[in-house]
């Protein structure tokens, strides 16, 4: 591809939209092009300014107060149900039931949630021009980074006489809980294993979850130590279990 | 992006809606340019959300449905009105100003400009390209998300932000030049 149409996806490659394999062209040929090189640079200084000198007006606090208590002082809707005082003990319970059955609707929803959120990470990390903050395929290497990053420590497997290979890891989040995300490859596929304080995140995952398949993806889940652990890759179920089995061996 | 508090309840519009709050009024100011009007912007956005609340489909993105409550609202006000009614969208699709210009000095031009220049660049933008740069750079949504949240095809977002960037340049450059003829003053916001 000549130049110009490289400089067609300038923005699109420093948003980090660009396709996975898009992507890994466009950095191969930024690395051998200074002009392109020299021209991505300037889109990301731009973006920073941008950036920060956009995050530039904050609201009173007495307006935030307001705002709080506005939205505050409305009731819930579970309590809405309860409302008519004069309502048969039939109806309650029609009610009770109803809202167990929303609950139980609502928990399945934000399990999904959970599980597609996670497959968003994956593949966005994987389709970043920099998947890694920390590039080390050694696990004492890995895991010091994250010190001071993240608010608790884990384990990284062993991997002497697996097929696994540890690339690196970078910090991510779920919602608005820190975690650790690090990516793993076996035969050309990569896999992605995401830690989080299991009592931080907003819904209730299985404690010992089998491999399940969420959008293809293989995932497998579970909690040891007050940590939740979720491994999601394109690899096959066995490899994601063999993972996964690394991983409750080291912990 | 998926954005419930910690042990956050099913019905708890509070703890989804409040961690919001900051860039929402950010995005607002930044529309309105007004500290009274964004109030009053944030203020029935939050009202038509807690009102709107419960026909709110979980699982879908509820930062994109704050936004786009906030947005329409504007869009709708006098201000709003008053401000989109000049902007031309003739060329939304032409793909033609997306390729970079070969003789600009950006990182030149980026180094010499302070915050002060890059926000009164920003407020000197038609509101469709200052919205949809401040939902990708500011706020850091992606493509899909700021599509959602303007109801428009993902190629007008890419098209838009374009247009937006390249604006954006022009106005830095003509400030910069103007700048170095007499002092630059602040009229934003």
């Amino acid at each position: 591809m000549v130049c110009e149409a490289w400089k067609t996806k300038l923005d699109t490659y420093v948003d980090g939209e660009l396709v996975s394999e898009e992507m890994h062209a466009f950095d191969t040929h930024v690395h051998t092009c200074p002009s392109c090189a020299s021209d991505a640079l300037a889109r990301v200084q731009m973006k920073r300014s941008i950036q920060s000198a956009g995050k530039r007006f904050s609201a009173s606090p007495e307006f935030r107060k307001r705002i709080q208590q506005s939205i505050a002082a409305k009731p819930r809707r579970s309590s809405l149900a309860f409302g008519w005082m004069t309502a048969t003990a039939a109806l309650a319970v029609l009610a009770v039931v109803g809202f167990a059955t929303t609950y139980k609707g609502w928990q399945r929803a934000r399990t999904e949630q959970v599980y597609s959120e996670v497959a968003d990470l994956h593949v966005a990390t994987l389709a970043s021009s920099t998947p890694a903050d920390v590039l080390s395929t050694d696990r004492h290497t890995v895991k010091p980074w994250f010190q001071g990053k993240i608010p608790f420590t884990f384990d990284l497997p062993e991997l002497q006489n697996s097929e696994f290979s540890l690339l690196g890891g970078r910090m991510t989040y779920l919602g608005q809980t820190p975690g650790a995300h690090l990516i793993y490859e076996v035969r050309k596929h990569r896999i992605s294993v995401l830690i989080f304080p299991d009592e931080s995140l907003p819904v209730r995952l299985d404690e010992n979850s089998p491999v399940i398949k969420e959008r293809s993806f293989n995932v497998e889940t579970w909690r040891r130590g007050g940590l939740r652990y979720i491994v999601i890759g394109d690899a096959s179920g066995t490899d994601i279990g063999a993972l996964s089995k690394l991983f409750k061996l080291a912990g | 992006m998926w954005m419930a508090g910690v042990g956050s309840q099913p019905d708890s519009f509070e703890e989804l809606a409040m961690p919001l709050f900051d860039q929402l009024y950010n995005f607002a100011h930044w529309l309105t340019r007004n500290r009274e009007e964004a109030e009053d912007l944030v203020q029935e956005t939050y009202a038509k959300a807690l009102k709107g609340f419960s026909a709110f489909q979980l699982g879908t993105n509820f930062r994109a449905w704050m936004y786009r409550i906030l947005r329409n609202t504007f869009l709708t006000s006098r201000t709003g009105l008053k401000a989109t009614m000049t902007v031309p969208f003739d060329s939304e699709d032409d793909q033609s100003d997306l390729a970079v210009e070969p003789d600009t000095p950006e990182t030149i031009l980026m180094e010499r400009s302070s915050n002060q220049l890059v926000q009164n660049a920003i407020a000197e933008l038609p509101v469709p390209f200052r919205e949809i740069l401040l939902l990708c750079d500011v706020e850091e949504m992606s493509y899909r998300e700021i599509a959602e949240t303007l109801s428009v095809p993902i190629g007008t977002v890419m098209s838009r932000l374009s247009r937006a960037r390249k604006m954006l340049r022009d106005q830095l450059r003509r400030q910069l030049q103007e700048g170095s003829r007499s002092p630059t003053t602040a009229t934003a916001g």
